[in-house]
């Protein structure tokens, strides 16, 4: 079973598009989208939920009116300001329970947020994994994890190859939970400075994390001079460029008819994405 | 005036638009602006700022006295995150997911934890023309950016127009960075994709009571949903850019179109006399 994570420090270089279009061509594979903030994989791959699990990672303080008498003690050993007049913060409470183990009174408990939601779908393609997480709630990367868990069991119990995981933007939590213990990653990357500083900065985490790196170069043909720049970071990286994708209005029409692009077989775009996936799926295969 | 640019889903113009602002308005007003995208942070590569100071971001993690622990356990029964594990004849600390809630030197029975600091990122502050520059890094392999965010916001101060790039998502990163904002301009694209994650944004803002307006940009590729639920929502649409291939050429050089582009500086600028009035 190989676990390939796809990432981009920037977001909006194309990372969906072409996990979407992966799962047109990948025969044997479960897909899981970690960009939990805001999974966008299922409205392209057709999916039709069959499972819903509640996702609750973390608490929240509640002060008991009844029982309080603002003796100001769990103001003060908050460390994240969440509690002021003796209410708190839905968004400041980090979960810690501190106050409510400070409290004289005992006014103060610890409840359990629903922080949002893990699906199973049935797509043409495979198995689906997604999740939404609440607007505004923490906790992405625990989120994060049990997607990938989920489709860990479903790979092993139903005996597919790969796991091929959407990953969010950034470097933070979710993308570490995407990313850790994968066999390989794949940087979708563009030609321009925004794009090429996050890339430098993401490969530097899946250096970290001592996962295999590869990359791929959407909208090559916007500008040269840093496709060259990029190259060369890559080369002096040691990390192979597996394909170069040309900047393609057929990515947004396939996705406003919420399809993945290699089915418009003539596009270039499409053509460069099945090379780049028959590219990869071998370079797998050698670790 | 605090305004923030956000957008759920990521790539869709935030800092074009937030850097943009900035420009236009710095010939006449005080402007100060935040890049608190700290995990890929990219406006510095459009304001070209002069980095005049920088410090380190650190955050606090549990030292363990071995010659006062008794192995106890109660420090790893009270951490909410799973930072500390306490075995017969040793305790294991995970610094990277401790939140630095004290919890564990305030009960510990022997008062054997200590505190040290741990740097996590930095913050960097400078100019860029007349716009009073602010950014910060998280360094990588660590996961939690809100401390170098709030970091950052602790600078914010109301006696200018503050603009604040916000990260892509909908939870705490975004949250820490737009809390406390007058306003919020959500930037998206007529797509699948910019319609799911708008709405997600939209139930953000709605949650933490910031008014609202949206950007719509690429909006001559797609189709016309995203107006539509905009007009459903009662959710104004403050501009609208056309895919423009030369300003995507200029954006990949790191130049932005109020650079280049003189009925851009007019855009710009009515953009923020239509957010000044809705924020009222």
């Amino acid at each position: 079973m190989k676990t390939l994570t796809i990432i981009s420090g920037k977001g909006g270089t194309g990372k969906t598009s072409i996990v979407g279009s992966f799962a047109s061509l990948a025969k044997n594979a479960v897909f899981a989208d970690c960009d939990v903030d805001a999974a966008d994989l299922s409205l392209i791959t057709d999916a039709r939920i069959k499972t819903v699990q509640e996702f609750k990672a973390s608490q929240k303080a509640r002060i008991d009116v009844a029982k309080c008498i603002q003796c100001g003690d769990c103001e003060d050993a908050c460390r994240f300001n969440a509690i002021q007049n003796c209410k708190v913060d839905h968004f400041l409470c980090e979960g810690c329970r501190v106050c409510s183990l400070v409290c004289p009174q005992g006014a103060i408990s610890m409840e359990d947020v629903c922080s949002g939601q893990l699906f199973v779908s049935d797509t043409p393609y495979g198995p689906l994994v997604h999740a939404r997480l609440e607007p505004g709630e923490e906790n992405s990367g625990k989120l994060v994890t049990l997607v990938r868990q989920t489709a860990e069991q479903i790979a092993r119990d139903q005996g597919f190859e790969y796991i091929i995981v959407d990953g969010p933007p950034g470097i933070g939590c979710p993308v570490i939970a995407s990313l850790t213990g994968a066999t390989a990653s794949l940087i979708v990357t563009e030609p321009t400075l925004s794009a090429i500083s996050d890339l430098k900065r993401v490969l530097s985490v899946c250096n970290h994390f001592k996962v295999p790196a590869f990359v791929c170069v959407n909208r090559c043909d916007l500008y040269q001079e840093n496709v060259r720049r990029i190259t060369k970071f890559c080369q002096q990286e040691g990390v192979e460029i597996l394909g170069m994708i040309p900047y393609d209005l057929n990515v947004v029409r396939a996705l406003v008819r919420r399809k993945p692009v290699v089915c418009y077989t003539e596009s270039a775009a499409s053509q460069q994405i099945t090379k780049l996936w028959g590219r990869l799926a071998e370079r797998v295969t050698l670790l | 005036m605090i305004v923030s640019v956000a957008s759920g889903k990521g790539g869709t113009g935030k800092t074009t638009i937030a850097v943009n602002l900035a420009l236009a308005l710095q010939r006449e007003n005080n402007v100060k602006f935040f890049d608190c995208d700290v995990e890929a942070p990219n406006a510095y590569l459009f304001l070209k700022p002069q980095i005049t100071h920088s410090e380190p971001v650190t955050t606090g993690c549990p030292t363990i006295d071995g010659t006062r622990c008794t192995f106890c356990g109660k420090c790893a029964e009270i951490c909410a995150f799973h930072a500390l594990v306490v075995l017969k004849e040793r305790v294991l600390l995970y610094p990277e997911l401790c939140h630095d809630c004290g919890g564990c030197k305030l009960f510990c029975p022997q008062h054997a934890i200590g505190k040290k600091e741990r740097k996590i990122g930095i913050i960097e502050t400078g100019f860029a023309g007349n716009i009073a520059f602010f950014q910060g890094h998280l360094t990588p392999g660590e996961p939690f950016s809100p401390p170098v965010i709030r970091a950052l916001k602790r600078m914010v101060s109301n006696d200018a127009i503050v603009i604040l790039d916000a990260p892509p998502g909908t939870s705490c990163p975004v949250v820490t960075t737009l809390e406390g904002s007058d306003f919020c301009l959500l930037v998206t694209e007529p797509t699948p994709y910019g319609l799911h994650d708008l709405s997600l944004a939209v139930e953000l803002v709605q949650k933490l009571e910031i008014r609202a307006g949206v950007v719509v940009n690429r909006a001559d590729i797609g189709d016309d949903k995203v107006d539509a639920y905009c007009a459903k929502k009662g959710l104004p649409v403050l501009m609208r850019l056309p895919y423009d291939k030369e300003l995507a050429i200029k954006y990949a050089q790191g130049v932005s179109a109020v650079g280049v582009l003189p009925e851009y500086q007019q855009k710009f600028f009515q953009l923020y006399q239509d957010i000044n009035e809705l924020a009222r």
